[in-house]
């Protein structure tokens, strides 16, 4: 057993450098990802070790990132793409959702994508417009896609490696604020499945679910909860398309409680899809309608109005109330 | 080093203009100087021209080969507007009057060359063995085009204006890690050198030296739109921008597309980066068979350009220099109504896809979630068995 401590940013570097020793076919493609390791330093030492061709500087478009991505996966090659900042991914949007999630099927599975776009995702950084967006919604919502939010070094670690490895195109998002969170990996050990949610807590009363950086937000909640005597179970999601939602069914069966955290604006978000499906499958077991916490329906606003605009362990804990309440 | 655009040198112009950009009415810009510059290795009446940088030695079975190409996809081409308008397909887009751009380029492909089509490129489909049906099957609505596209090297249609530029560039840099002396033929229209993926297809593919050749029909309209709204300056003049040749080809003479494409191709496998040819053609037909084009140019222009027609110099020259005969022209137009016979029952006898067809490959890995659509769907389905339906 090889345990280290880790940040979700260095697990997510050793990840990539593991997934790239692996698989000689593995190319890094980004802005700023070589020479200077990416704006959050994901890419150190990369370029060093593998060379230019597998560790990309590209040209300041990210359509071409995507779009050179495509051809090099036709040609048998698993690009890696990095977005350098959430908001920064819709000029390549086209190629993601016109091209990228498509192509499998138009080619009746001739062509696969084995492509992952890896974007740093959220707010809490106090940074400028277009810098702490949650566009999970936009691509979970497109076939062909497949999308996970890691919260953790150790998912951070193995989660890379496997969408690296899955034949599939994977949006790896990624909790730009967590990335300096710290937690013991064991890189012998054998990772759980990628497209799976967790329970990371127990409890009776109310099941929230979290994925990213609300996660901890979450878990703080149920520790604040249980000081009042709140039992609440927690669900790191995971993976939000496809939606691993038996464990959720299962732990709303018996809390008959559920509410939804999420940074991105409520409406239509992941919140309004999951409480459809709790609604849809436990009907009879719910004492409460499914709530959801999450950012205003507003342009994320700027910094020095986030806190007030993201969800946070006392609104977490409102809705709790609220759920309590019916 | 190559030059960046290719030498005004050309042979005098016979009656082709080349005149090829007027100022937008009313834009205020002014009037750019043009110097037209157009490599032309076979004139409209069927002469050849001699041209200093793209000579072409081509031997009498290649000649008639190419007219036997342009004649069955003209045929192929108006068969498919015929089946459009009795209701067999959905929609056609026509590639009347570009028969030569693309037989020209794709007959200067060799094995292990890959092309990235938009959704007109049915005379390249021809040359890389691809079925007529398995395009026509794209525009019946039975699948996105049933042709392989790594077995033909010719990719599926790509309907999104430009897209396919950046796939062909993508292609290209993985061919350049495979060490494969290969390259990757990206085709684009006029109206998609104004998308930004294009753009950005240029210069990734510039900032790389990547072996791809982009081959752009200047058929002069997107849909209504004339080249006048796209571009300031002649096209082939965007490639010096980005730093790589751009060569301006009479995109109606085969010969001279064969001869630059493969030059063009060859530059790319050996390594001296892209190059942007500009095949200067006229889109005989309709944007698709949805379109009416009289709304927005005039009859005078169709005439005058079909005194340029692609194959009827062809059939001058193969006529006049002996290296053809009636006999041998009788049996291309047999051989084309014999393939219009094949295309006709084909797409008439074409199966509707099953329902669950649009469920199969959406993912490598399906889904638990989309697999359980299915089922309901099935289960859907199933429930009208013996109800009539």
């Amino acid at each position: 057993m090889s345990t280290e401590t880790l940040t979700i940013g260095k697990a997510l570097n050793l990840g990539l450098r593991r997934a790239m020793e692996d698989d000689a076919k593995v190319v890094l493609m980004g802005e700023d990802i070589g020479r200077l390791g990416g704006v959050f330093r994901i890419t150190d030492g990369l370029q060093k070790d593998f060379g230019e061709d597998r560790v990309v500087d590209t040209p300041l478009a990210e359509a071409g990132i995507l779009g050179t991505a495509v051809g090099l996966a036709m040609r048998g090659y698993r690009p890696v793409c990095e977005i350098q900042f959430d908001g920064f991914v819709f000029p390549a949007y086209n190629q993601i959702v016109t091209q990228v999630a498509k192509i499998h099927a138009r080619s009746r599975g001739r062509l696969p994508m084995p492509i992952v776009i890896r974007i740093p995702f959220g707010g809490g950084i106090g940074a400028v417009e277009h810098h702490s967006e949650s566009p999970e919604a936009y691509f979970a919502h497109t076939p062909g896609l497949k999308v996970v939010a890691v919260s953790n070094p150790v998912d951070a670690y193995w989660g890379i490696q496997q969408a690296i490895a899955h034949p599939d195109p994977i949006v790896f998002l990624e909790p730009k604020r967590r990335y300096w969170e710290k937690a013991e990996v064991d890189t012998d050990a054998t990772p759980g499945p990628l497209f799976a949610s967790r329970v990371l807590r127990g409890g009776d009363d109310v099941t929230l679910l979290a994925y990213g950086p609300m996660v901890k937000t979450a878990l703080q909640a149920a520790e604040a909860a249980a000081e009042e005597g709140r039992s609440i179970e927690v669900v790191d999601l995971r993976t939000l398309s496809p939606l691993d939602l038996d464990p959720v069914f299962d732990s709303v069966r018996r809390t008959g409680r559920c509410v939804v955290v999420h940074e991105a604006a409520v409406t239509l978000g992941l919140g309004a899809e999951i409480a459809a499906r709790v609604t849809e499958t436990c009907f009879h077991s719910l004492e409460a309608p499914v709530l959801r916490v999450g950012g205003y329906d507003t342009p994320y606003p700027p910094s020095k109005l986030e806190e007030e605009y993201l969800p946070d362990l006392d609104r977490v804990l409102d809705a709790v109330d609220r759920s309590m309440g019916f | 080093m190559r030059e960046l655009v290719s030498e005004p040198d050309s042979p005098a112009l016979p009656s082709v203009t080349t005149e090829a950009v007027d100022p937008v009415p009313g834009a205020g810009a002014p009037h750019l100087p043009q110097q037209p510059d157009l490599v032309q290795l076979l004139s409209p009446e069927g002469e050849r021209l001699e041209h200093p940088d793209y000579s072409i030695d081509v031997s009498a079975e290649e000649l008639r080969g190419l007219y036997r190409d342009l004649v069955l996809v003209r045929r192929w081409d108006v068969e498919a507007t015929a089946l459009q308008r009795q209701g067999e397909l959905g929609i056609w887009a026509s590639l009347l009057g570009q028969e030569a751009a693309q037989i020209g380029a794709g007959r200067a492909m060799a094995d292990g060359d890959t092309a990235f089509p938009t959704y007109r490129e049915h005379g390249v489909a021809w040359t890389r063995g691809v079925d007529p049906l398995h395009v026509i099957s794209l525009f019946r609505g039975v699948d996105n085009g049933g042709w392989d596209p790594v077995a033909t090297g010719f990719n599926l249609y790509t309907v999104v204006i430009g897209a396919q530029t950046l796939h062909a560039t993508g292609y290209a840099m993985g061919l350049q890690r495979d060490g494969a002396e290969s390259a990757a033929l990206a085709f684009l229209g006029d109206g998609a050198t104004s998308q930004g993926e294009v753009n950005e297809a240029m210069i990734w593919a510039a900032s790389f030296s990547a072996p791809v050749v982009f081959f752009c029909q200047n058929n002069q309209y997107a849909i209504s739109v004339p080249l006048e709204r796209q571009s300031r300056v002649p096209l082939y003049q965007r490639a010096a921008g980005f730093g790589f040749p751009g060569v301006r080809v009479d995109g109606n003479d085969v010969l001279a597309v064969l001869a630059v494409t493969r030059a063009a191709l060859a530059a790319a496998r050996e390594g001296q980066g892209p190059t942007f040819i500009e095949a200067f053609t006229y889109r005989m037909g309709a944007h698709t068979t949805s379109d009416d084009p009289t709304r927005y140019r005039l009859a005078s222009e169709l005439e005058e350009w079909k005194l340029r027609d692609p194959i009827a110099r062809v059939k001058a020259y193969l006529s006049r220099t002996g290296v053809a005969d009636a006999a041998f022209f009788d049996a291309v137009e047999a051989e084309g109504d014999e393939l219009a016979k094949r295309i006709r029952s084909g797409t008439v006898d074409m199966a509707d896809p099953p329902g669950t067809a649009m469920f199969d490959r959406v993912y490598a890995e399906q889904t638990p979630h989309l697999a359980a659509q299915q089922a309901e769907f099935e289960a859907y389905q199933a429930s009208f068995e013996g109800a009539g339906h």
